[in-house]
């Protein structure tokens, strides 16, 4: 039943914290399951995920297409609801929350970056951060975000006149302008070639470790996994193996 | 501004030829709604103060003679506040410059002081001095189309006298707000005027001295009309009162009033048609933008937007069409009131208008419009809202296409594949294809609606003046003159045939229903002037009873075979029992008709007759005008031929007008629709278009399919059209009868002709415009893009 403890390279105390420099628990899922119901057949996306997160890590989920990582991230970030089993934010329980509790949630602590940007063409760079730092409670200058993923120069330009890398980036920063607890990336390099790919990971680490935002990457390319803190292996919708890097590499080391 | 209000702006700009399409038939709403209130408020508050100020009378009687000494008992009668006692009759006016004779009705100005009721309003010159014998004050329009001034002559018979008479002033009246001459049905100031003449001139030359023939009366602020009336009546019964009656008879106001309630139905049905297809037209982009959105409204609701802030961003992107449409609404609204105005300023005689539309008409066409297209983007905006984050955030599943009975006929009629597709795409969305088809069968009942007045009112032209009416003119008598008279006229120059008819004014009871009418009596050989029905055939009016129109028969309820009473107010005055021989279907008037002989025998006369009906040797014309000017029995000639001139102009210019406008509008919606339609399909079919195109289908082959589907809804809304369009007509026809006249349902292949050939070219264009934008698709773009 638990997947949490699975860990192949180091033990790593997942059930309770341990001692003064035991980071803070931002999530804790507790037998999720998610069934999608499409009339005809039951589709068991998530069938009973327990799982901790701690604050300022960086994780990467990996597994096959249908393995349940997108549906998980869907329901971390208030997006989806759970068929059953319960979900904590800090103290906070989201399998609890109402809908509009949930879009509180995700105003005021999450960021999101997908597969395909999901930028507004009608607005510009800066314009689309703006959509999220016009709702935010304490969010950075719309400026100052796009600057620190490298786009200061590209403001004012609108995501058709922009590169994947650049559009991916402009995501990145509209994601983190509201000086997000947690940063959910589905597939973020999922549509980049490599090099721009590299760009938009080294972005993600510099936030990372810059503001100490814990940061969950789903990927398919497992070369990603040498970046993270610890790196999730999920199979047929549930946790197959949790492990824990030792050491991890720069963005620019990882090539595919 | 918030970003999320400045994509709501650039997606507006982005959208702007569609919101233009829309926003245009919203303003077509809001115009017509402005204009048809506008010119309602504009008309009454002007007749209201024209009344008003001018103190119009409330109670109107005419009499043969009355003695002045019974104004006393008039006065006394409970609730009367104010009467005013006149001469009033016909002359026949020879204008200089004329050669035809034209006709003056004679008002008698008081003898001391100013006019209590009734007042002229002085616009050029002064009143004629009361001791003069021979000033006189004139209406304007007849001055203005004779070119008449202060100073100019005009010679009049007077009760057979010859009289020259000069003007000293012009004036309006708010009695000849609509100034129609006896016999006529249109204003034709040129032959027909009003004259005010003092009162001892007037009396002298009527011979009424001591005496009167018109009254008119202003009630107490809380009397009530009736029992005034029927005091009235018994009080002139002995001196040849003709019925006392209400503004509601009097010529003018009754003309005024059929026209005001016009431009109240005009109000109430024409606007929330163009809101409807408005509406209409928000909620298939509204859908579409939603659709093509999705992925932005997950993205929305993933960054905190709440369902409310989501929901409002598309409602208001619907207001904002609306906010355009209003805009436009109310420019070329103002300016086609204004342009009613002028219009109507040539029908009606007013001294001004009060125009002015109140801001609360502008508030509340903005309010039906706004409130119509959000109406119209509720569900697709209350979609987005509802619309689960996780799943929105995914590409739609594509549209479920099922197999049905269709296209197992479909694949019977072995069509191409391009053709499968227009089928399959209609199928699959029946409500748009059906509300698309509905909003072109209104442009093309638009266009019936409007055309088929113009074929009704040349059958009501035909009708009066060349099968009913045949007389070159008519003439008029001050009296009843004995039969001979015929013979008379006959022997004036130019006449070729004459023959002569009596008019009794007189009122119908069936019961406790009573009607005023004219009841006209002819020989049954009478051939110039004859009772024709709507099938257009020549009826007689048997002996033994009366034969009457069928709205005068509805109005009074009677049947023919049942015995109605006839108070006769003219001739001996005397009641009878008269049995219903007939029925006739007219467009003009509330006719009753009776056998001339048997009627000189119910009153046991010898044949006597109020007019007589001639045709003229058109080359014997200006002999003939000098003859009657110089024959002093004869008070007035109406000239059939000016009538119709008149009538047939008027009707041209009004009827033109208001065809041009609706065709436009009729464009207009077409556009509205077909575009919006087009553009949509090919927002949806991108993909599918690009794919043929890469497949090797050439561009013309894929536009059949755009274009195809455009004109085959097109072709399916004209059936719809033609029963829409004809019900509209009918329904017009029976809002626009009143008592003065009926419009006939003349349905003319033209008209539905020109319905569908309008819609379906301006679909066809519309259509075309959008398959230019399938010309500039980029193939590999379009293929690459998800969704």
């Amino acid at each position: 039943m638990s997947a949490v403890d699975h860990t192949t390279s180091e033990q790593h105390g997942t059930s309770a914290p341990e001692g003064p420099d035991t980071p803070e628990v931002v999530f804790r899922t507790l037998g999720v399951t998610k069934v999608y119901d499409t009339g005809e057949v039951q589709v068991h996306a998530l069938a009973g995920v327990d799982l901790t997160l701690f604050s300022g890590e960086l994780t990467v989920l990996l597994g096959p297409s249908g393995s349940g990582k997108s549906t998980l991230l869907n329901i971390l970030g208030g997006l989806d609801h759970v068929t059953n089993g319960r979900v904590w934010f800090g103290d906070t329980e989201l399998t609890d929350l109402s809908d509009r509790g949930l879009t509180r949630y995700r105003r005021d602590h999450v960021g999101f970056v997908f597969q395909f940007y999901n930028l507004v063409p009608s607005l510009t760079a800066r314009e689309n951060v703006q959509l999220v730092t016009d709702i935010a409670p304490d969010p950075m200058p719309a400026h100052e975000a796009l600057e620190l993923v490298g786009l200061g120069h590209r403001m004012d330009h609108f995501p058709s006149e922009m590169s994947g890398g650049e559009q991916q980036r402009v995501a990145i920063a509209r994601a983190i302008a509201k000086r997000p607890r947690i940063l959910l990336c589905d597939e973020p390099t999922g549509a980049l070639d490599s090099s721009t790919g590299v760009q938009v990971l080294e972005a993600l680490r510099q936030i990372n470790e810059r503001f100490g935002t814990t940061t969950v990457v789903i990927t398919h390319n497992a070369e990603i996994q040498r970046m993270a803190h610890r790196v999730i292996f999920f199979q047929d919708g549930q946790i197959s193996e949790t492990r824990v890097n030792e050491t991890r590499i720069a963005p620019s080391e990882i090539v595919w | 501004m918030r970003a999320i209000d400045r994509k709501l702006l650039r997606d507006f700009k982005r959208l702007w030829i569609q919101a233009a399409a829309i926003a245009i038939v919203m303003a077509c709403g809001v115009a017509i709604l402005l204009t048809s209130v506008g010119m309602y408020n504009a008309l009454s508050e002007t007749r209201a103060a024209y009344y008003e100020r001018n103190r119009f009378a409330e109670v109107f009687v005419h009499a043969r003679r009355a003695p002045q000494s019974i104004l006393s008992e008039v006065a006394a009668i409970d609730g009367v506040l104010q009467i005013e006692a006149r001469i009033t009759g016909y002359a026949v006016l020879d204008i200089p410059g004329r050669i035809e004779s034209g006709m003056g009705h004679i008002i008698s100005l008081p003898e001391y002081g100013d006019p209590l009721l009734n007042q002229p309003l002085l616009y050029s010159g002064r009143f004629p001095d009361p001791s003069s014998r021979d000033e006189i004050l004139v209406n304007v329009p007849f001055a203005e189309a004779n070119n008449l001034s202060q100073g100019s002559t005009v010679s009049a018979t007077l009760n057979g006298r010859k009289r020259e008479l000069t003007i000293v002033g012009t004036a309006l009246s708010p009695e000849f707000i609509y100034t129609i001459g006896p016999g006529s049905l249109m204003p034709d100031n040129e032959t027909f005027g009003v004259l005010w003449m003092p009162h001892v001139a007037t009396a002298a030359a009527f011979d009424m001295t001591g005496a009167f023939n018109d009254l008119s009366l202003v009630l107490t602020h809380n009397a009530r009309t009736e029992p005034v009336i029927d005091a009235l009546d018994d009080l002139l019964e002995p001196f040849g009162g003709l019925g006392a009656h209400d503004r509601s008879r009097q010529i003018s106001e009754a003309f005024l009033d059929a026209e005001l309630s016009q431009l109240k139905g005009m109000a109430m049905v024409v606007p929330p048609i163009f809101f409807a297809i408005a509406a209409f037209l928000v909620s298939m982009v509204m859908g579409r933008i939603i659709a093509l959105e999705r992925s932005e409204i997950g993205l929305l609701k993933a960054v905190g937007y709440s369902n409310v802030e989501v929901c409002l961003h598309y409602l208001m992107l619907a207001v904002l069409i609306g906010a355009a449409g209003v805009v436009v609404g109310w420019v070329a609204g103002f300016a086609l009131a204004r342009t009613t105005a002028l219009q109507y300023a040539k029908f009606f005689d007013f001294p001004y208008v009060i125009f002015q539309v109140s801001y609360w008409i502008y508030a509340a066409a903005a309010l039906a419009g706004l409130l119509t297209t959000s109406l119209g983007a509720a569900r697709s905006a209350l979609k987005a809202a509802n619309l689960d984050p996780a799943i929105a955030m995914q590409p739609p599943a594509p549209p479920r296409f099922k197999r049905t009975i269709i296209d197992r006929i479909i694949d019977g009629m072995r069509l191409s594949q391009p053709t499968i597709m227009i089928f399959r795409s209609l199928l699959r969305w029946p409500v748009r294809s059906a509300m698309t088809s509905l909003g072109l069968a209104f442009s093309v009942a638009t266009v019936i609606a409007t055309s088929y007045i113009t074929d009704a009112m040349d059958e009501i032209v035909d009708v009066a003046f060349y099968l009913s009416n045949r007389q070159d003119a008519m003439v008029l008598f001050s009296e009843d003159v004995p039969e001979s008279a015929v013979e008379d006229v006959l022997d004036l120059p130019g006449v070729l045939v004459a023959e002569g008819q009596q008019f009794h004014a007189a009122i119908l009871r069936n019961g406790h229903l009573e009607k005023h009418v004219s009841i006209e009596a002819r020989h049954p050989d009478a051939d110039l002037s004859r009772v024709v029905d709507a099938d257009k055939r020549v009826l007689t009016a048997p002996p033994g009873g009366v034969l009457l129109a069928t709205r005068l028969a509805e109005q009074i309820d009677a049947q023919v075979g049942d015995v109605i009473e006839a108070e006769f107010l003219t001739g001996k005055r005397e009641t009878f029992d008269l049995t219903v021989v007939g029925l006739t279907t007219q467009h003009i008037g509330l006719g009753a008709y009776m056998d001339q002989d048997y009627l000189n025998r119910l009153f046991r006369q010898e044949p006597r007759v109020s007019t007589v009906n001639i045709e003229i040797d058109e080359n014997r014309l200006p002999e003939l005008h000098r003859a009657i000017k110089d024959t002093p029995e004869i008070s007035g000639l109406i000239e059939m031929n000016d009538n119709r001139r008149s009538f047939e102009e008027t009707i041209d210019q009004n009827v033109s007008v208001m065809n041009g406008i609706y065709i436009v509008v009729a464009i207009l919606i077409t556009i509205g629709v077909a575009y919006n339609g087009a553009r949509i399909q090919l927002s949806e079919r991108s993909r599918e278009l690009a794919s043929l195109r890469i497949l090797g289908f050439g561009r013309g082959e894929v536009s059949y399919i755009l274009v195809g589907e455009t004109m085959f809804l097109a072709v399916l809304a004209q059936p719809a059209g033609w029963l829409i369009g004809t019900w509209i007509a009918s329904a017009m026809t029976s809002g626009f009868t009143s008592d003065l006249y009926a419009i006939p349902l003349v349905l003319t292949p033209r008209s539905f002709a020109l319905g569908s050939l309008v819609v379906l070219i301006a679909a066809f264009a519309s259509a075309m415009v959008v398959r230019r934008r399938l010309d500039r698709l980029n193939l590999v773009e379009v293929m690459k893009t998800r969704e």
